[in-house]
C-alpha cells in the first residue's frame, strides 16, 4: 500500500499553472531571497563600516601630505587629533563627543543645526550643523602643522563631500580632496584628478587685508601675484568647478570656518 | 564525462557568450581599462551565473511558467545584492571603482540568457557547469581586452610597469585611447572577425542581400 503523500508533496503536485501555487512560489521565492540578502547585508555591516573609517582615515591622511603608498595608516593617524569646532563662534568646544559625532546626521536635525538664507547658502546645502570635526595634525615635537576642515557643497549632479587642510596660519592651503562624489567621470569626476588638486597646495585663501580671495577661474589661473589666489577650472566641468569654488569660499567665510580660521593661533595656542 | 566538460569549455571558443552572441557587452566596454578590476568583475559575474543557474535549475519543475522570469530576476537580483556586498567588505577600493558595474550585472544579458534557455530546462550540476562555463568565456574576453588596453594603454598590468612610460623617463608613450570605452569596441570587434576568420562555420548566415543598383547610362 503506497504511503500517504506528505504535505509537502501535495503541495509541489499543485499543478503550476494554479494561480494559488503561483502567488505561493512569488511569496516563498521572496522571503527565501530577503533573508538571504539581510542575513549577507547584516553579517558583512562591520567589515564594510570599517572599511569606510578606514577610509575616511586615508583621506584625511592624504589630504595633509602625510599618506605614503605603503604607509601603516594607525600608526600616521597617531600624528592626527580630532576636535570639534563650533562653527557659531569659531572656537574649540567639547560640547559633543568627536567619536559618535556625525556632520552630516547633524545637519538634518533641526536642533543642531541651522537653516541657512539663499544669500549665505552659495554652496546650496540648505542646513549647517553647528559643530564640526575637524583634524589638527601634530609634527613630532607636538605642534599642529595641519589643519584639517571638513567642507562640503553642491556641484553638478552630486554634493562633494571633502576635506580642505590649511597652515595653522589660518591662509595657506596644503590640500584639498573630496572623497565622496557623483560627478560625470572624465569631466567634474577630475576634481580626483591628482594633477588637478597638485594645484590647491601653497594657494591663500586670504589676501593680507584678510578678505576672502581664493577662487576656482574659468580656464587657467593668472600668472601674475592674483594666481596665488586662483585655481584652474576643470576643462568641460563648468559647474563642477562653480560647486567647488562656492564650496570652499561658503567654508572659508564667515558663515563656514572663517572665524575660526581668524582665531585658529590663538585657539591653537590654548588648546596646548 | 565529455559532456560534462564540454558544458565548460564550448563556451570559452565555440559559443563564446561575447563574441559569438555578443551579450554582456556593456560592463565589457566599461570596466576593462584595468586588469585587476577585470578580474574582479569576472569572478563577480561567474559567481552569479553559476548560482543562479544553480538555484534555477533546483526549482524548475515548480516555477509557474506566467511569472518564470520574474522568479530568475529575483534570485538573479539577490545574488548581485550578496556579491556587492562582499566586494564592498573584502575589496572597498575595487568595489569603489566598479561601482554601478556589479549592481549592473542583473541586467547582464549572459546572466538571464542562460538561466532562461538553460537552468530551466537542465538538471543542476550541469546548469551550474553551464554558468560557470559562460562566466568563464566571458572573463576570458574581458581579460584578454583588459591585458591590450591596460598594457598599451597605461604601460602597466596589475598596476605593475611592463613598458615604460615617456613620462617617467623610458620610451614607451601610452596610447590614451585605449583607456576609453571606445577602444573595447574595436578589440571586441577584431576578435569577432579573427574568430569568425579561423571558424568559418560561426558567420552569420546574410540576413538579406543589398541589392545592387544597376546605373544606366542616360543617353
Amino acid at each position: 500500500m503506497a504511503e500517504r503523500p506528505s504535505w509537502i508533496q501535495r503541495i509541489l503536485s499543485v499543478p503550476n499553472d494554479n494561480p494559488w501555487k503561483t502567488v505561493g512560489v512569488a511569496v516563498v521565492l521572496c522571503l527565501v531571497c530577503s533573508v538571504v540578502v539581510s542575513a549577507t547585508a547584516v553579517g558583512l555591516r562591520d567589515l564594510q563600516e570599517a572599511n569606510k573609517r578606514e577610509e575616511v582615515r586615508r583621506n584625511i591622511l592624504e589630504v595633509s601630505g602625510l599618506m605614503r603608498p605603503d604607509a601603516d595608516i594607525d600608526e600616521l593617524f597617531k600624528q592626527v587629533e580630532p576636535r570639534i569646532v563650533d562653527l557659531r563662534t569659531g572656537s574649540f568646544t567639547d560640547a559633543v563627543d568627536y567619536e559618535d559625532y556625525v556632520q552630516r546626521d547633524a545637519a538634518r536635525d533641526p536642533a543642531t543645526s541651522v537653516a541657512l538664507t539663499a544669500d549665505e547658502d552659495i554652496a546650496s546645502i540648505r542646513r549647517k550643523a553647528h559643530y564640526a570635526k575637524v583634524y589638527l595634525v601634530k609634527d613630532a615635537q607636538g605642534s599642529v602643522n595641519t589643519v584639517i576642515l571638513p567642507v562640503h557643497g553642491y556641484g553638478l549632479w552630486s554634493t562633494l563631500y571633502g576635506y580642505l587642510a590649511v597652515k595653522p596660519d589660518g591662509r595657506e592651503v596644503i590640500g584639498l580632496q573630496f572623497y565622496e562624489h557623483a560627478e560625470t567621470p572624465g569631466l567634474g569626476g577630475e576634481v580626483d584628478n591628482p594633477s588637478w588638486r597638485g594645484q590647491w597646495p601653497g594657494k591663500l585663501l586670504f589676501d593680507d587685508d584678510g578678505d576672502l580671495r581664493i577662487e576656482v577661474v574659468k580656464g587657467a589661473a593668472a600668472s601674475g601675484p592674483e594666481g596665488i589666489y586662483q585655481v584652474d577650472g576643470l576643462a568641460g566641468a563648468t559647474l563642477t568647478s562653480r560647486g567647488v569654488n562656492n564650496l570652499v569660499r561658503f567654508w572659508a567665510d564667515e558663515n563656514g570656518f572663517g572665524p575660526f580660521l581668524n582665531n585658529l593661533q590663538q585657539e591653537l595656542a590654548d588648546n596646548g | 564525462m565529455a559532456e560534462t566538460r564540454k558544458l565548460v569549455t564550448d563556451p570559452l571558443i565555440e559559443n563564446n557568450p561575447i563574441i559569438l552572441q555578443t551579450l554582456g557587452i556593456c560592463s565589457a566596454l566599461a570596466v576593462t581599462s584595468s586588469l585587476e578590476v577585470s578580474l574582479i568583475m569576472c569572478i563577480a559575474l561567474t559567481s552569479v551565473t553559476a548560482f543562479s543557474n544553480l538555484s534555477i535549475s533546483l526549482i524548475r519543475h515548480q516555477v509557474p511558467g506566467s511569472i518564470r522570469i520574474i522568479v530568475q530576476m529575483v534570485i538573479i537580483a539577490s545574488l548581485v545584492i550578496v556579491v556587492d556586498q562582499i566586494l564592498k567588505a573584502y575589496a572597498y577600493e575595487i568595489s569603489k571603482t566598479l561601482s554601478v558595474f556589479v549592481g549592473l550585472i542583473i541586467t547582464n544579458c549572459i546572466v538571464m540568457g542562460r538561466a532562461e534557455a538553460y537552468a530551466m530546462q537542465n538538471p543542476p550540476l550541469a546548469s551550474f557547469l553551464d554558468g560557470v562555463g559562460n562566466g568563464l568565456g566571458y572573463s576570458a574576453i574581458l581579460i584578454s581586452v583588459a591585458v591590450i588596453r591596460e598594457l598599451f594603454g597605461a604601460g602597466t598590468l596589475l598596476g605593475l610597469e611592463i613598458l615604460p612610460l615617456v613620462k617617467n623617463g623610458g620610451w614607451y608613450e601610452p596610447n590614451g585611447l585605449l583607456l576609453l570605452p571606445p577602444s573595447a569596441f574595436f578589440i571586441i570587434g577584431c576578435f569577432i572577425w579573427i574568430l569568425r576568420t579561423v571558424k568559418t562555420k560561426q558567420r552569420e548566415k546574410i540576413a538579406f542581400q543589398i541589392m545592387d543598383v544597376q546605373v544606366k547610362e542616360h543617353a
